[in-house]
């Protein structure tokens, strides 16, 4: 058989069941893609003996016909997840050394339905990043490059961010799906930036348990894979009601799988006005204009909508995010795990420690939020806030109560950019990169981006849809009919073999 | 609003990152445009909004009060930088 590499999950799945692979061959190709592709530097932390004995136990179900759901399918764990016995970084120095207990409830949830961990993802440091240059690990190489005058342009392109080793990972074809988490845009810019499919689900489908917090009011675990069916798959091993997260709801979780092909006929698809940002690129509003065509090809009827508090949601969550993640940082402090510097007295351990520990912009955004907390400045900054969150969730209340089932935008303002090009001089401005996911984080709403063209130098571009609380199924139908309508996105070949 | 190097300092100690010299200006520059970029809320009317406390209404489960896991001080002291019998080790903090 050709590259098992090239399928994708559901392929591979079928392709197990019916015997025409192993799990055991499965995961070797796997292994030695990743080991072809150091230069990408996706992997933190690879474990290719856990993934060969775990395809050892597959090949043994399957002989047997005792498959689970995911059985043998080997996939990338972001290194947000911790995982048992595993070293888990969070793209940090500050938890060196740290190798967990215990494992997260999602990736043991991926586990229990069979699937294998082939290592652990780049991120950016602690998850605060738009184009993964902040992790401590270095950052991760797109498989994607620009066109230039007939030939490549030799600039290394960002895989976006946090989840870029998750999505660089994918649309390399070094494992058949990774996990990702998304507290502003961390699955859907990434997933857009590489021409792969990211899903943020609804805040409380998924269970934060052991997955290294940022901001515990907008993180939420997701799949970023190579296609929407794949999403659908994965997210629902994901998913599911875990007591040890008490913000994690106890729902049934639909067989999502179901949703891909559904008739999208009469469905109602909101198309909001404040997202035609001043300055919006042609390319991108071009984009989002073929989006609508083919969902109205599809048989969804078309309609404008108001979303008049969608300016304010990038600040409101610059001010929300660092103030939780001064407080959930806090924890790094040399005493319990990690990184310890020495210090004349216990202050100064916990000052020099932290110091070390975080990178530029960890330690930026922990002062932010320690500032925005402080005495004197809470109701100002996070109050204020918070009341500008409830007016960003109330706008798409509107929108659902007055008959829409979903909102189509574009996913980013732009293609991804090369290394180096955006942030150096302003902070600010690497934080516009999450102007059209941001909103999502904010109202806990679940939202899929998805490939749908390339750009003038032939990168991707994705669309993002934007989904009622709890339905993620429209999401995968609506996906599933524009991934079928949208030209198809041949991922790189493996220029980066070595 | 501008951050000068005396907020530098009060912010760093208040965060328990050490600071060093060379560094106060450039953070001073950066926290700067962070709140100049934040600044535009101010606009925004927020009279008789209540700030978001939960994304979905959802009820809080309730658990019976009893204990549930624990006794693994093994676990909870493997990665510990510096540790004594089941304790964790700090410079000396009371004289």
């Amino acid at each position: 058989m050709s590259d098992p590499t090239h399928l994708t999950l559901s392929e591979a799945r079928d392709a197990l069941r019916a015997k025409t692979l192993s799990a055991t061959e499965l995961v070797e190709a796997h292994i030695a893609a990743i080991e072809r592709a150091g230069l990408l530097n996706c992997y933190v932390t690879k474990t290719p003996e856990l993934a060969r004995a775990a395809a050892k136990e597959s090949d043994a179900r399957l002989a047997k016909g005792d498959a689970r759901p995911l059985e043998g399918l080997p996939l990338g764990i972001k290194d947000l997840y911790c995982t048992q016995g595993v070293r888990t970084t969070a793209g940090s120095r500050i938890l060196d050394g740290f190798t967990p207990h215990y494992e997260s409830t999602v990736s043991g949830n991926l586990k229990r339905d069979g699937a294998s961990m082939l290592g652990k993802l780049n991120l950016d440091e602690f998850a605060m990043g738009s184009s993964n240059e902040t992790s401590a690990f270095g950052p991760v190489v797109s498989p994607w490059r620009r066109k230039k005058d007939g030939g490549v342009d030799d600039a290394k392109i960002v895989p976006g961010g946090s989840s870029g080793g998750s999505s660089a990972a994918v649309a390399a074809r070094l494992c058949l799906g990774a996990t990702a988490t998304d507290t502003g845009g961390s699955i859907r810019q990434p997933a857009a930036f590489t021409g792969t499919v990211g899903i943020k689900p609804t805040y409380g489908r998924c269970s934060r348990w052991g997955i290294v917090a940022f901001a515990s009011s907008l993180d939420q675990a997701g799949p970023i894979t190579r296609s929407v069916r794949d999403a659908a798959i994965m997210l629902r091993s994901m998913a599911g009601h875990d007591p040890k997260d008490t913000t994690c709801v106890d729902a049934p979780v639909p067989d999502y799988e179901k949703a891909i092909g559904a008739s999208i006929k009469g469905r109602r698809i909101g198309v909001p006005k404040e997202y035609r940002l001043d300055g919006l690129s042609a390319e991108i509003a071009g984009l989002w204009d073929q989006g609508v065509q083919w969902l109205k090809d599809a048989g969804a009827e078309i309609v404008e909508i108001s979303l008049p508090h969608t300016r304010h949601a990038l600040p409101a969550y610059y001010i929300i995010a660092p103030a939780e993640a001064s407080s959930n940082l806090a924890r790094y402090d040399g005493v319990r795990y990690g990184l310890r510097e020495k210090g004349r007295d216990i202050t100064d351990m916990y000052e020099k420690t932290r110091a070390k520990g975080f990178g530029a912009e960890v330690r930026r955004r922990v002062m932010i939020g320690t500032y925005v907390l402080s005495a004197g400045y809470y109701d100002a900054y996070y109050v204020r806030a918070q009341k500008i969150r409830s007016l960003i969730k109330r706008d798409f209340d509107v929108a659902f109560e007055a008959g829409v089932d979903a909102v189509l935008t574009p996913a980013t303002p732009s293609p991804a950019f090369a290394m180096g090009e955006k942030g150096a001089a302003d902070p600010v401005e690497m934080y516009l990169n999450d102007v059209f996911t941001v909103t999502v984080n904010m109202a806990g709403l679940p939202g899929l981006a998805l490939p749908a063209g390339l750009s003038a130098n032939g990168l991707p571009l994705g669309l993002q849809l934007i989904g009622k609380p709890f339905d993620e199924e429209t999401l995968f139908a609506l996906g599933a009919a524009i991934e079928a309508a949208a030209p198809k996105i041949e991922l790189p070949d493996a220029w980066w073999a070595q | 609003m501008s951050v000068d190097s005396a907020l530098v300092h009060r912010i760093a100690h208040l965060s328990r990152i050490k600071v060093e010299e060379t560094e106060v200006a450039r953070l001073g520059k950066e926290l700067s445009a962070i709140l100049a970029f934040v600044e535009e809320l101010n606009a925004v009317d927020v009279s008789g909004v209540e700030p978001l406390t939960s994304v979905l209404p959802m009820k809080m489960k309730w658990r019976a009060d009893i204990v549930n896991d624990g006794g693994k001080a093994e676990d909870v002291l493997a990665n510990a930088p510096e540790r004594e019998d089941q304790y964790f080790v700090v410079p000396k903090v009371i004289e």
